[in-house]
């Protein structure tokens, strides 16, 4: 399974890769990140249907995670990719507008990773 | 002969009227009323009995000399002297006349037509120089009429300056309690100022709290998140040295470290954010130290960003920056120019927010004008010369030149009530003119954005 991370973060990478060493080992799991929304749009259509899912912060500078859900939502229809958004203010409003773009899962800062593993076992 | 008593007569009247003798010099004056009355009693005897003509003429000579001889002599007449030189050829004239008359009256006889002549001239001379007195005594008169109103006007003016010395004294007074008002107003206005200055950074602090919190919070998480995996690290690290595995226990040792530097890279950024916080709300020391500027600029763009983001969920902007790094350390006061930074970064936001918020509600149909907006605020130091030059730059509406004149005001805002305290860019002004010796300007084109400068001497 292929997830793209989407993060302005650069250490998320480093994070991602330790969190989920035992899953990249297996071969279980692939990762492939980008540093802002632009990036991951760049990405993904390069490698159209690649990645099944997406994880996005929605606090970006430029492009916000919104933003880039709409347009994945909106362009890649057959099969869309599973996209959860993440954010660091788990407001009511973002969730609301995550929901309505078409979000398929919604989390909040700081990530736990052990439901996160979880979510993304029953996707496998 | 008549005109002798005529001209005694007048003489007299004059002295008593212009000497004032009845007040002055009541003992001539007696003589004088008794000369006049004798005079006009003379001159009535001579007139109606001819016979006493001889004698009455030499009553009326007696007369004059005696006038004359008064005139000459007392001092208290000097003043009429210039009569006596009116009369004096007349009266010679005359009593010489009646002299040769008397004595050598063959001579008289055949000189009379001179005699006459004399007597004439002497006439003349007298009435000539009667009119000259009459006018200068006029002229006098008038002079002394003139002084006298001089005096009362010098009286009035006396009393005026003392009326205006007592109102001057009284405006005085009233000044000087004015002045001690405003002065106290002027301490009130200086606390009310030091009050505002301290809510405006306090607002600014407010704008900053959320902003704060984010990044605060992503920093912690790392820390967090990092030393969580380290523990299940030294989990498999042990498992692998009692398993003998030691090439794993390597591998796992150097991530370990790894992360170990991560924690403490996102440790000193949480440290270094909650200083800047610190820093901030204190009040400024005014000390002048050397100061990364672009790390300064590049913390309140961060700053200032995450703290709209977390106000306004819908607020989204790109953020530039076109750093200079030859600029090195510079001597500022951190915390008065990072106001002043965080201060136009904040309006620039606002501003770029505004526009969009414009487009949106202006022409909601047109998708496409939104969606080719994309805002923007850039943030550029550099180094020209002696002098550092720090811009803050956005794509929003600009400012029109009505308002440009006037947004370094104290209380000027733009913003709607309540919602800007109208004294940031006044502040900043103040900061970077006073405090620093540098310039503020401002650069604006109308619906494309404004541009502030900051210029600072290294």
């Amino acid at each position: 399974m292929k997830i793209l991370v989407v993060d302005d973060e650069k250490d998320v990478q480093v994070l991602f890769e330790q969190r989920f060493r035992k899953e990249i080992r297996s071969g279980e799991m692939e990762f492939v990140f980008a540093f802002s929304g632009e990036d991951a749009l760049l990405y993904l259509n390069a490698h159209e249907h690649e990645a099944v899912l997406i994880l996005s912060d929605i606090n970006m500078p430029g492009m916000s995670g919104l933003d880039l859900l709409s347009h994945i939502k909106q362009k890649y229809h057959k099969p869309p990719p599973v996209v959860m958004m993440i954010t660091a203010y788990g407001d009511a409003e973002n969730y609301k507008t995550a929901k309505e773009l078409g979000a398929d899962d919604f989390l909040t800062k700081p990530v736990d990773f052990a439901a996160l593993k979880e979510k993304l076992k029953p996707t496998n | 002969m008549v005109l002798d008593f005529v001209i005694a007569i007048l003489i007299v009247r004059y002295l008593r009227k212009t000497l004032e003798t009845a007040r002055l010099l009541p003992g001539w004056d007696k003589i004088f009323t008794a000369i006049f009355i004798a005079s006009i009693a003379c001159l009535a005897v001579s007139i109606l009995f001819n016979p006493f003509e001889p004698v009455m003429k030499w009553v009326a000579h007696g007369l004059l000399l005696f006038l004359l001889y008064v005139l000459y002599t007392q001092n208290d007449f000097r003043s009429a002297r210039s009569y006596m030189i009116a009369i004096f050829p007349y009266i010679l004239v005359s009593l010489a006349t009646d002299i040769i008359k008397l004595f050598f009256k063959k001579f008289y006889d055949s000189w009379h037509n001179y005699i006459d002549a004399t007597i004439f001239f002497a006439v003349v001379w007298l009435i000539a120089m009667l009119i000259i007195n009459k006018r200068q005594q006029k002229a006098l008169s008038k002079e002394k009429q003139k002084t006298k109103e001089e005096e009362q006007q010098n009286k009035i003016t006396t009393q005026l300056k003392a009326e205006l010395e007592i109102q001057v004294k009284e405006r005085t007074a009233e000044l000087t309690s004015q002045k001690e008002e405003l002065q106290h107003t002027l301490n009130e206005l200086k606390a009310t100022q030091s009050q505002l200055i301290q809510s405006e950074k306090m607002a600014s602090l407010g704008e900053l709290t959320a902003g704060i919190a984010h990044e605060i919070q992503n920093p912690l998480n790392f820390v967090n998140n990092f030393s969580e995996v380290n523990t299940e690290l030294i989990i498999e690290m042990k498992d692998a040295i009692s398993k003998g595995d030691f090439e794993e226990v390597k591998a796992l040792a150097s991530d370990i470290a790894d992360n170990e530097q991560k924690i403490n890279h996102h440790g000193k950024r949480a440290d270094a954010i909650v200083k800047g916080m610190l820093q901030h709300s204190r009040s400024s020391t005014g000390q002048k130290e050397p100061t990364n500027i672009n790390a300064l600029a590049d913390e309140y763009l961060r700053l200032a960003y995450h703290g709209l983001r977390a106000k306004d969920k819908s607020f989204n902007a790109t953020m530039k920056t076109d750093l200079d790094e030859t600029i090195g350390n510079i001597n500022i006061i951190p915390q008065d120019i990072g106001r002043v930074i965080l201060n136009l970064i904040t309006n620039a936001f606002y501003a770029v927010t505004e526009k969009k918020n414009g487009l949106t509600s202006e022409k909601p149909g047109s998708k496409n004008l939104i969606s080719q907006y994309e805002p923007t605020v850039t943030v550029t130091t550099k180094k020209t010369g002696s002098k550092v030059e720090i811009r803050v730059q956005d794509n929003g509406n600009g400012i029109p030149q009505k308002v440009l004149e006037k947004i370094f005001q104290p209380f000027f805002t733009t913003k709607p009530t309540g919602q800007g305290t109208g004294l940031g860019l006044s502040m900043s002004y103040d900061i970077v003119t006073k405090g620093h010796a540098g310039e503020l300007k401002a650069v604006t084109k109308e619906g494309e954005g404004a541009e502030f400068i900051i210029i600072l001497p290294v």
